[in-house]
């Protein structure tokens, strides 16, 4: 027997459940409850401890360096801007992209190679690919290597460390196609090249406060350490990341100078010269080139370490923090794959697929 | 015989590690709790309502089969529905009154479900009929089943599984232990915890009952760190003859995911696509523990069940024992009301509870609780692109790649989803809450669990 269901039954006021006075509800899908922290928020929080870094070479090397920042800036937000999805401006990633492409620069080179790096760091580093989140490389950096093999001088080229704060560090305001201009400017290694083609080592408080040349925001080791490790307690950075760079880079460049202390440097001298703190706690903790997984980015960081002393070492070019995080960005997705983690519950046999 | 004693070492290793183990799971989430709404208050009686609606679906497992027919006139308790097989439950009438309708119904998980409703009698004293009470020492392991089926017990945590499914475990498996499940980990429910305050004797009761039935010797009840109060309770209540521990946990969610609630308990994973038996273990809810102690106290089947009202979004929160089929409206009204600025009414807990589409839909046997949103808690339907965090990885109790999983289900490949464990994924909302991207991880995944449940099955 089935009882009768009557089928006509008036099928009460569905949806758009309003209560009698107020408005009318909404339906979400669960969880209902989220997080406080945003990727906008991530973001221009990273923007902020950046701030400091920038005032430091602004400090070190007058209007110049603010010139370069400036320039760098605006070319990644134009380019943001007109070719980007549209309001993608407000999530931040350029202004970090601008930002830190800035200070890898030389505090002399001219604005509108900064400008220039800077819209290809955001075109060809992170639109190309689809926009934020689906970028294989670190924008920043691949902004400088462009710049790196497009002027090969004049982003080697470092005004000496001193002088008047007020005076220009090199051909800031050139034009495109102008012959180089015979400067007043000094020009001096920096402590890394000093150590590769001469063999002179740089007083260590130089290196951690900043007094010595190079790149804009690479010379205030300390300062770095500082915002990293605030952006680390937030949560906003991995910490594995930085702590196994120069962890590896220490044991590895200790290990060299155990075996010859008068060819290879200190330990010290390795971790704190060039742009090694800045890009161990600025580049390579950029979440989107990084590896997701934890052990991932143990071994991420640790073949960052090893590409890093074994480039500035044995390679042609005095620094090689750039090429050592770009090279290793493109092997993450072999490392998230191989270091996925085993689910709850699934046999601990590693099955590979 | 000094040589039959475990070594010193041995010894001071497992003290050590019984220190170190904090009764707790890997990952997990910490959302903001706020119990405090309704955690104080006592469990009260809501008034009868005007009508109620019985959905003959209200349980996992296979509609009840309908027995009553319209205009019939039925007393509170009496069977308007059986049970249709084994993995089915009946349909109790919640109240007395009059069969004035069967038909569709707006049933809380969003769909439409055939119902029963019934104009309660406005004089009823809504006692139910005397009824013989089994005497549960006497029975047999299949007879408790039996009553625990025809009393319509289900699990009260909000899945609703069939309580006596779980108490009829597979004959080739051996229980060792059974687990009450007195987490709670949902922000704001409180159901669980006051019934651990107010009922810790019923609790108890129904703990006998199972182990009885079930010839199980020990039981635990993990309760979560955040409810002394109920942890006190049932210390002082607990039985001496009985083997019934109760276990302090990490305030963490999902804690009450009974795989993460046996890991944190005993430290045993159930195997992937297995059942918690498969490690001897049953768990079940304090809730459920306590209806059946309810069921051999009085005879009455489960008619009604205590609901947490809550959230910023209602005048007057509180804990009550509301009659099942209760439509959300009157429970709404006999709270005070939603606030001016209420936005959305979820059933469950905000984890892992359904938005309301009709407030007519009615509190069934898995109802947790009803809470309330105020407008700015409403989550921000804008998402940005996946930046890798790795948050979601780092959230996932069971150690899926959200991100992953995420970006196959954008694009449709199921098939691969399948095979990167998304049967593992309890849709907790763990990756959803952590996402600074705000994707809704778990709503992809809903989907694509759907999607491949339609899908018929692809041979390679």
């Amino acid at each position: 027997m089935t009882p009768s269901v009557d089928r006509s039954m008036p099928r009460p006021a569905a949806m758009a459940a309003g209560h009698s006075d107020g408005a009318p509800l909404v339906i979400t899908a669960s969880p209902h409850l989220k997080g406080r922290d945003t990727t906008a928020r991530i973001m221009w929080t990273v923007v902020a401890t950046l701030v400091p870094i920038a005032g430091a070479s602004i400090y070190f090397f007058g209007p110049s360096a603010l010139l370069v920042i400036v320039a760098s800036m605006i070319g990644a937000f134009l380019v943001e801007h007109f070719l980007g999805k549209g309001g993608t401006l407000r999530d931040g990633s350029a202004a970090i992209t601008g930002l830190l492409l800035a200070l890898t620069m030389p505090p002399g080179t001219p604005m509108w190679m900064a400008a220039l790096g800077g819209a290809f760091a955001i075109a060809f580093g992170k639109l190309i690919f689809g926009g934020l989140g689906f970028n294989a490389f670190n924008p920043a950096l691949l902004g400088r290597a462009f710049l790196q093999a497009a002027f090969p001088t004049a982003l080697t080229t470092w005004p000496k460390f001193g002088g008047s704060w007020w005076a220009l560090r090199g051909d800031t305001f050139a034009l495109p196609f102008m012959h180089p201009h015979e400067t007043a400017v000094v020009t001096a290694a920096t402590p890394l090249g000093l150590m590769k083609f001469e063999g002179k080592s740089t007083a260590l408080s130089d290196l951690l406060l900043g007094t010595t040349g190079g790149s804009l925001g690479e010379t205030a080791a300390l300062l770095i350490l500082v915002c990293g490790a605030y952006l680390a307690l937030k949560r906003y950075l991995d910490w594995r990341i930085p702590s196994s760079v120069l962890g590896t880079v220490a044991a590895f460049a200790a290990l060299l100078h155990f075996a010859n202390a008068t060819r290879y440097p200190s330990a010290a001298f390795m971790l704190l010269s060039g742009g090694l703190v800045l890009g161990a706690v600025y580049m390579a903790t950029d979440p989107v080139t990084a590896p997701v997984t934890k052990a991932g980015r143990w071994a991420f960081g640790i073949g960052i370490g090893v590409l890093v002393v074994v480039i500035r070492i044995w390679g042609g070019l005095p620094e090689g923090v750039m090429y050592a995080i770009l090279l290793m960005n493109a092997l993450v997705p072999f490392i998230n794959r191989l270091t996925r983690p085993r689910v709850f519950g699934a046999p601990r046999v590693k099955v590979t697929s | 015989m000094a040589e039959a004693r475990p070594g010193v070492l041995t010894r001071l290793a497992t003290t050590a590690r019984s220190h170190v183990r904090s009764f707790g799971f890997a990952h997990g989430v910490h959302p903001p709790e706020h119990k405090e709404l309704t955690a104080h208050l006592p469990i009260r009686r809501m008034p009868y309502p005007n009508e109620v609606v019985l959905p003959l679906r209200q349980h996992a497992g296979k509609p009840a089969k309908l027995v009553v027919a319209k205009g019939a006139y039925v007393e509170r308790g009496d069977v308007l529905a059986t049970a249709d097989g084994f993995v089915s439950s009946p349909v109790h009438a919640s109240a007395s009154g009059r069969v004035i309708d069967i038909g569709w119904w707006p049933h809380p998980d969003g769909s439409m479900a055939q119902a029963i409703r019934i104009e309660v009698a406005p004089y009823s004293a809504q006692v139910a009929r005397p009824r013989m009470v089994p005497d549960w020492h006497g029975l047999t392991h299949d007879e408790v089943i039996r009553a625990v089926q025809e009393a319509g017990v289900v699990g009260l945590g909000g899945a609703a599984f069939p309580t006596h499914v779980k108490l009829a475990p597979p004959r080739d498996l051996t229980i060792d232990t059974i687990i009450i499940n007195g987490a709670e980990c949902e922000p704001y429910l409180t159901t669980d915890h006051r019934i651990m305050v107010e009922y810790p004797d019923r609790v108890h009761f129904g703990v006998r009952i199972m182990m009885h039935a079930l010839g199980v010797r020990r039981t635990i009840i993990g309760v979560e760190r955040n409810k002394p109060d109920a942890i006190t309770a049932l210390e002082r209540t607990k039985p001496n003859d009985l083997d019934v521990a109760i276990l302090p946990l990490t305030v963490k969610y999902p804690q009450g995911a009974e795989k993460m609630l046996i890991k944190s308990v005993l430290d045993r994973e159930v195997p992937s696509g297995k059942l918690p038996a498969s490690v001897g273990v049953i768990v079940q809810n304090v809730g459920s523990a306590a209806t059946l102690a309810e069921v051999f106290e009085t005879g009455l089947p489960l008619v009604e069940r205590i609901v947490t009202v809550s959230g910023h979004g209602i005048r007057r929160p509180a804990n009550l024992i509301v009659p099942v089929g209760t439509k959300t409206r009157d429970l709404l009204d006999a709270c005070g009301g939603l606030t001016d600025d209420a936005a959305e009414v979820i059933f469950g807990g905000p984890m892992m509870g359904t938005a309301l589409a009709d407030l007519d839909a009615p509190v069934i046997k898995g109802t947790t609780g009803v809470v309330v949103l105020a407008h700015d808690e409403v989550r921000d339907q804008a998402s940005l692109p996946c930046i890798h965090c790795g948050r979601c990885l780092e959230a996932c109790p069971v150690f899926l790649d959200p991100s992953h999983l995420a970006s196959l289900a954008r694009v449709g490949r199921y098939e691969e989803m399948a095979e990167a464990h998304l049967a593992d994924c309890m849709l907790c909302g763990s990756c959803t809450f952590v996402c600074p991207s705000n994707i809704p991880l778990a709503q992809l995944f809903n989907l694509s669990k759907t999607a491949l449940k339609r899908r018929p099955a692809v041979t390679a």
